[in-house]
């Protein structure tokens, strides 16, 4: 294990330090004093890599990044795992908008609250499937455009308890994939794209282990296996805007 | 326009000039009993934010920093050069009686050597102006409008009292250097790292702009700024400042001081709700946000922004209504931060006790305790 101190070095320092540390060969990096720093963990591959980090990292946390596990100890802030390629981001706090933009394997955990256009646009194949759990609650725009994986909101943990679970405009234009959301939905509040359904045994058997690994990485035990709590959100039309052009 | 204006050099080229990706940095801070900070502060925390600027601007906002001055209004005044301040200290000197004025202190430093001449003056209208009915907010507004148009290569960077802007073109952290903000000590900061996308980045364009005491810091574009900027013209309010973000502080002024809209309805009438969401109000709310659409129509801002808006009484933190740029709030004891970034609230603070992005549309409004000193 090595220890980087990120005080008073900018972060395209910092980044190349890591890396270079991983070419070394080094599997387990320590960061300490991080404020800002940006792109940490980004375009990394490796799935035996770990980044730990303490402070709070700057914009744009693990895109790209292709197998490493990142573990933030206290909140992140805007556009983490953009384009994930896989690997796991595990954020023991808040994190703020735009989160796991195109995301296309891999997991990213939240603890608390999530901000705004989380999840747009994530996307699966064959066995490739992002999977995001976000234990409080989320913004406006969520799950944009979403064409596969999994995105699971459990409002638990948030600050602000007059919110609704999930904001406006959710799952607009979504065309694959499924959100699934513990709490209760405003229908007015989905995109037209989609309806909400209750979930049946397949929902159960694929969330359990999910779940399980959730509360495992965030060293609790919530009480989120009651399934009758859940919704699940999934387009109703492979092609939304097949219409678009005819009328 | 002189050597500063228009088309200017920037003095300070971005390290990373190959590709930038940000867009504007901002912080604020107060401290609701009044509790002065150094500016070394505010500057540490926006340094911090330095890779969301590219050079072409910063500046900040403070406010407590003339306890010596305090009835008076302090006007900061930027010059081309030293001969432009003859022609708005006569505008000046007719129109307002200046008790003290003198050159605002500043070093050169490595970043910054060739700039604008900075000036400062602290004066009071005569008491005939009140006598004769005028209203006095007016009367310096209308010392203002005239410096900056009829006044060739001078502008006022800020008019209010006990407040004062300091910015020009260079990274915030350069320009606190260079004004020696340092040695300033203020209950109420704004602070801006500039990132121009639609106007050129000169001295005067950049962030904080001001009237009266209301400063603002605005990380976004006003792609409304073509509506907005003819509908204060038809209310006599005159744009000089070639920068997006000019319109709303006189969107404020007239909102807030002119109207007299609460705080809470003037932004609403910046960043109103959407029809759709009107039509799901009730009656008494329907009625109140369709005749606040209609009327201030003009006022409207479109675009993404996140401002902090100082005033004498506090400070006020707002998104637009689909959050298309970042804005954290941290507090810690009578003390509230506001910024793009959390890790600059805990650059400043590490042990802020709580941390929260405000939703969409909604601001936050912090006054300080008791009877804030309001102009």
């Amino acid at each position: 294990m090595i220890t980087i101190d990120a005080k008073d070095i900018d972060y395209k320092t910092l980044n190349a330090r890591i890396r270079q540390e991983i070419r070394k060969g080094e599997k387990n990096i320590h960061l300490q004093n991080v404020s800002g720093h940006r792109y940490i963990g980004d375009g990394i591959q490796g799935n035996d890599i770990s980044i730990h980090i303490e402070g709070v990292p700057g914009e744009d946390m693990a895109a790209f990044m292709d197998g490493p596990k990142i573990i933030v100890e206290n909140n992140a802030q805007d556009g983490v795992g953009n384009t994930m390629n896989d690997g796991k981001v595990i954020i023991h706090g808040l994190a703020g908008d735009v989160l796991g933009y195109g995301m296309r394997g891999g997991r990213l955990y939240v603890k608390g609250d999530v901000g705004y256009r989380v999840g747009i646009h994530m996307k699966g194949y064959m066995d490739k499937i992002p999977v995001m759990v976000i234990g409080g609650k989320a913004g406006n725009f969520f799950g944009e455009y979403m064409a596969g994986g999994l995105l699971i909101l459990l409002g638990l943990n948030s600050k602000d308890s007059h919110r609704p679970v999930v904001g406006d405009y959710c799952a607009t234009g979504m065309h694959g994939g499924i959100i699934y959301i513990r709490g209760k939905i405003e229908e007015h509040k989905l995109g037209k794209e989609v309806k909400h359904f209750p979930l049946e045994k397949q929902d159960e058997f694929t969330l359990k282990p999910i779940l399980s690994d959730f509360c495992k990485e965030m060293r609790e035990n919530y009480d989120v296996f009651d399934f009758s709590q859940y919704s699940k959100i999934i387009p109703v039309s492979k092609r939304p805007y097949g219409r678009m052009y005819v009328y | 326009m002189g050597k500063f204006g228009l088309f200017t050099e920037p003095w300070v080229k971005s390290p990373y000039s190959e590709r930038d990706s940000a867009a504007c940095g901002l912080i604020g801070f107060i401290n609701k009993d009044r509790k002065r900070v150094s500016g070394s502060i505010i500057k540490k925390g926006i340094s911090n934010q330095h890779d969301r600027g590219n050079g072409l601007g910063g500046g900040f906002a403070a406010y407590g920093i003339y306890p010596d001055y305090q009835d008076l209004y302090s006007f900061h005044l930027m010059y081309d050069s030293k001969d432009d301040a003859e022609a708005a200290e006569d505008i000046l000197h007719n129109r307002l009686k200046v008790h003290h004025q003198e050159i605002i202190p500043h070093r050169a430093t490595k970043m910054i050597s060739d700039h604008p001449f900075f000036k400062r003056y602290f004066a009071e209208p005569d008491p005939s102006v009140s006598q004769n009915g005028a209203n006095l907010e007016d009367y310096i507004v209308s010392v203002v409008m005239e410096i900056n148009t009829k006044a060739d290569g001078a502008f006022v960077v800020s008019s209010g009292k006990n407040m004062g802007a300091f910015k020009g073109v260079g990274f915030p952290e350069d320009i606190a250097d260079f004004f020696q903000m340092e040695e300033y000590e203020g209950y109420i900061w704004t602070a801006h790292n500039r990132f121009p996308t639609n106007t050129p980045g000169w001295w005067g364009g950049a962030h904080p702009f001001t009237l009266l005491d209301r400063s603002i810091v605005h990380n976004g574009e006003i792609s409304s700024f073509g509506i907005n900027k003819r509908y204060l013209e038809t209310k006599g309010y005159i744009c000089t400042l070639m920068t997006d973000t000019e319109v709303v502080t006189y969107l404020l002024d007239l909102l807030l001081r002119k109207n007299n809209l609460s705080y809470e309805l003037a932004f609403s009438a910046l960043a109103p709700p959407f029809w759709k969401d009107i039509d799901f109000m009730n009656e008494e709310d329907k009625i109140k946000y369709t005749l606040l659409r209609s009327v201030y129509a003009g006022a409207a801002l479109n675009g993404p922004f996140a401002f902090l808006f100082g005033f004498g009484g506090g400070l006020i933190g707002i998104n637009d209504r689909v959050k298309l740029r970042p804005l954290i709030v941290g507090t810690k004891g009578e003390s509230v931060f506001m910024s793009s970034e959390e890790a600059s609230i805990r650059e400043i603070c590490p042990d802020v006790e709580d941390c929260f992005a405000p939703q969409a549309g909604e601001p936050v409004i912090v006054y300080l305790n008791g009877n804030g000193q309001i102009i």
